[in-house]
């Protein structure tokens, strides 16, 4: 009898949230392929189909090259997609470049703890307000000629100068260094605190290598090694960028991205077949530019194996790399500066040029704007909240369903759930949009969350995998010795032990939405405005006093999350010494 | 009312290296057996094994058994059996009497009288009075003394030593030895002990299995 009930009892714990077994890992992994896979999946196929000249809605009912002889005839087609490769490819190496020599130059001389205090702003602020900033801070009327006038130049009125839209693309790369170098800096970080830097720099040294050349030859094709995906996301990403590219990049002729944007909101709607051929030759465009990467680190490999074994000692690399990390600080204080430019803005009542500082400042536009500020605010926070929410809790479950199977390699680097990273937003959000269109749901903030999701989700889980394993898996062998349940386990030990890494990633995640441009405009249908929709619509030719009001507190809101994150553990286990995160 | 923990020709594989052969072994309630062998032989496998914890990529054949119990099949937490490791594993979140409240079992019931088994316990480790301190602002030895009472406040019916003295310098060491043995004996637990030190073995002083590298 006491056995019959044991087994009973036995049975209903298997019902439980997380049985045991084969089959919540299965379902988790279900969910997540299905919330991730499916949006991309007909995203992609709907903007294809356009592409090719189907489109039954505006009377396209034939498959046709039509749309790719359209786009290759437009004037200037050539001119958008040498724009593109080259801001691109030069944004992503100048970035990769820089950051390594910084961190060259300065590991071992800065805590890790206090690059991430300072790098924390530039990482939590959206591209579309850095741009925007960087935009006021070296257009000919921005702060820096302002700043350097009467002692360094002599200006009365601004310049005639193409500092920002030059026909080069100079400031898109500016300002892709400028917002992906700090996040290459903190991966890099990360990185080197994988390898027993120091000791290899002994093991180097003695070898009568110098310290610059140890750090080329040793350091840095370990660190690349682990840092692949990353450098991909950031190549995808500055290849595809549409945000910073109608900020700042040419106008006439755009990159392709802001090409097929245009032609996507264009209202003659038989624009959207060229738009579809120019998304889809953006996405040929990443994954060629991958392709090529991979070819170069290979000769990279090769050459490099060839000089390495060489034993050449003579080099000194040292000078090399403290110039580019010097070029990498300008970088990161021009990344600063436009933040304050912003708030400067914001804060300004009259700021005639060629003044340094405004004459009056003032809240005036900030009290002027509260009743138009209010509902984007609301909508950037709500949307970010539930887009983070969700995703923190599906990480959660793919983690702790990964433990429970005695999976150690279901977050392999290349993991299929990091393709919306390397994806161009603009190939498969024309798809997405119809695809709500179809469900009846574009506008609504689910189907806006959701999409927001596909970005927010993968960063929440990248941020979480290595506390996560890190977590000593003894704690939880000794709670179930102790008779705690898996699910207790979970919620009293592993949870609470893990809480700040949790809150950082839960503040990653939030910034990373409220960043979101394109999927809000697209599957939002221009129905649900957030700061950042509106920061950019305002950006070019906008009032810089109401623009520094939105770009300013779209930056403030994920900084402030991000504050939280750190601070919130503190009170939490203000007596706990090993988890308050105080050093 | 202690029964022997038995371990029936249980083997131990992992991608086709054999950890454990056929091995067969009684621990008699109120004694400590010992398994030796170097780092890297199966030992904390072997834990693994009795408490339930073994890693998928582990192939294992054989029975575990409270007295008449069959155990092999059951959840961890559902086993009772304790184990001690190498580090002291406090939860860091919790405060010491937290830590301890979080091993009592389940049916002392009421505040009250969970709070009392707590301070007891506490003065058992001779750290009465430590309830609310934070386990990161302890003493190593301290610190040892709450893990084995946080194990043993949970009733087990078995405890497993992975070679948890293995960090203490030697005074500490012999003491906290001591300190364990004489508690699992007083209550009667069949305890297993792995360690590769022979003066644990002598201290443990019951029958000892070689595992081999």
């Amino acid at each position: 009898m006491d056995a019959a009930l044991r087994q009973i009892r036995v049975r209903i714990r298997g019902l439980s949230l997380f049985p045991t077994g084969l089959r919540p890992w299965h379902m988790v992994s279900a969910i997540v392929f299905g919330v991730l896979g499916i949006p991309i999946a007909a995203g992609l196929f709907l903007t294809v189909l356009p592409a090719f000249g189907y489109l039954p809605s505006i009377g396209g009912e034939a498959l046709s090259l039509d749309p790719w002889c359209e786009l290759f005839h437009t004037p200037g087609i050539a001119t958008s997609l040498r724009i593109t490769v080259t801001t691109g490819l030069v944004a992503t190496l100048l970035a990769l470049v820089l950051s390594f020599s910084f961190c060259a130059v300065v590991h071992g001389r800065m805590r890790d703890r206090g690059a991430e205090s300072f790098l924390a702003p530039l990482l939590a602020a959206p591209h579309a307000a850095m741009a925007i900033g960087l935009a006021f801070l070296i257009a000919p009327s921005g702060w820096l000629i302002r700043l350097s006038n009467p002692w360094l130049t002599d200006y009365t009125v601004p310049p005639d100068i193409a500092s920002v839209h030059d026909p080069w693309g100079i400031a898109l790369v500016l300002g892709l260094l400028v917002k992906e170098m700090p996040f290459l800096l903190i991966v890099i970080l990360g990185a080197l605190n994988q390898i027993p830097v120091g000791q290899q720099m002994r093991a180097g040294r003695a070898l009568g290598y110098g310290q610059g050349v140890v750090w080329i030859k040793i350091i840095a094709p370990q660190v690349y090694a682990q840092i692949r995906l990353p450098v991909y996301v950031i190549l995808a990403f500055s290849l595809s960028v549409v945000d910073m590219a109608l900020i700042l990049a040419p106008g006439n002729p755009p990159p392709l991205s802001v090409v097929a944007l245009r032609w996507f909101m264009a209202p003659d709607v038989t624009r959207y077949l060229p738009a579809a051929a120019a998304a889809m030759l953006q996405l040929l465009v990443v994954v060629a530019a991958i392709g090529l990467w991979r070819f170069g680190e290979q000769g990279v490999a090769l050459i490099g194996l060839w000089w390495m074994t060489r034993g050449g000692r003579g080099v000194t690399g040292e000078p090399g790399l403290k110039l580019a990390a010097a070029f990498a600080m300008i970088g990161l204080a021009l990344g600063l500066g436009s933040l304050v430019t912003l708030a400067i803005w914001s804060f300004a009542w009259r700021w005639p040029f060629p003044d340094a500082l405004p004459s009056t400042w003032s809240l005036e536009i900030w009290g002027r704007q509260a009743h138009t500020l209010i509902w984007p605010l609301a909508n950037t926070i709500t949307l970010a909240g539930l887009a983070t929410v969700a995703s923190v809790f599906l990480s959660i479950a793919w983690l702790e369903t990964g433990d429970r199977m005695g999976r150690r390699r279901q977050t392999a680097v290349f993991h299929p759930i990091y393709i919306p990273l390397l994806l161009p937003q603009i190939a498969f959000m024309f798809g997405a949009q119809v695809l709500v269109l179809k469900l009846r749901a574009d506008g609504t903030f689910l189907a806006v969350a959701w999409v927001h999701l596909l970005f927010v989700f993968p960063y929440v889980l990248l941020a979480l995998v290595d506390p996560w394993k890190a977590l000593d898996p003894r704690y939880a062998r000794s709670a179930s010795a102790l008779g705690a349940s898996p699910a207790g386990t979970l919620i009293r030990v592993k949870l609470p032990i893990l809480l700040r890494p949790i809150l950082i990633a839960s503040a990653i995640g939030f910034s990373v939405s409220v960043a979101q441009y394109l999927p809000t405009l697209f599957v939002g249908g221009g129905r649900l405005a957030t700061l950042t929709t509106e920061a950019v619509a305002m950006a070019s030719g906008g009032d810089r006093r109401v623009v520094g009001v939105f770009a300013f507190l779209q930056t403030l809101l994920p900084f402030t999350v991000y504050l939280a994150a750190l601070i919130i553990p503190r009170i939490v286990f203000a007596d706990r010494r090993a988890l308050s995160g105080r050093t | 009312m202690t029964n022997a923990l038995i371990i029936r020709s249980t083997s131990i594989s992992v991608g086709g290296k054999m950890l454990v052969s056929n091995l067969d072994l009684v621990v008699e309630p109120g004694t400590v057996a010992t398994v030796m062998g170097p780092s890297g032989s199966g030992k904390s496998t072997l834990i693994s094994f009795i408490g339930g914890h073994l890693d998928s990529s582990f192939h294992a054949t054989g029975k575990v058994l409270i007295g008449s119990r069959d155990i092999t099949d059951l959840p961890a937490e559902q086993r009772g059996i304790g184990i001690l490791f190498q580090d002291d594993l406090l939860f860091p979140h919790l405060s010491a009497g937290a830590n301890l409240a979080f091993g009592l079992a389940q049916s002392v019931s009421g505040r009250e009288a969970r709070r009392q088994r707590v301070a007891e316990a506490l003065v058992e480790a001779d750290l009465s009075g430590f309830e609310e301190r934070d386990p990161a602002t302890l003493s190593g030895g301290q610190r040892a003394r709450v893990a084995l009472m946080r194990t043993l406040l949970a009733a087990p019916k078995a405890l497993l030593l992975d070679e948890p003295f293995s960090k203490l310098d030697s005074d500490l060491r012999r003491e906290f030895r001591r300190f364990v043995f004489d508690r699992a004996i007083v209550k009667r637990l069949p305890v297993l002990l792995v360690t590769h030190d022979a003066s644990d073995a002598e201290a443990a002083n019951g029958r000892i299995v070689k595992l081999a590298s």
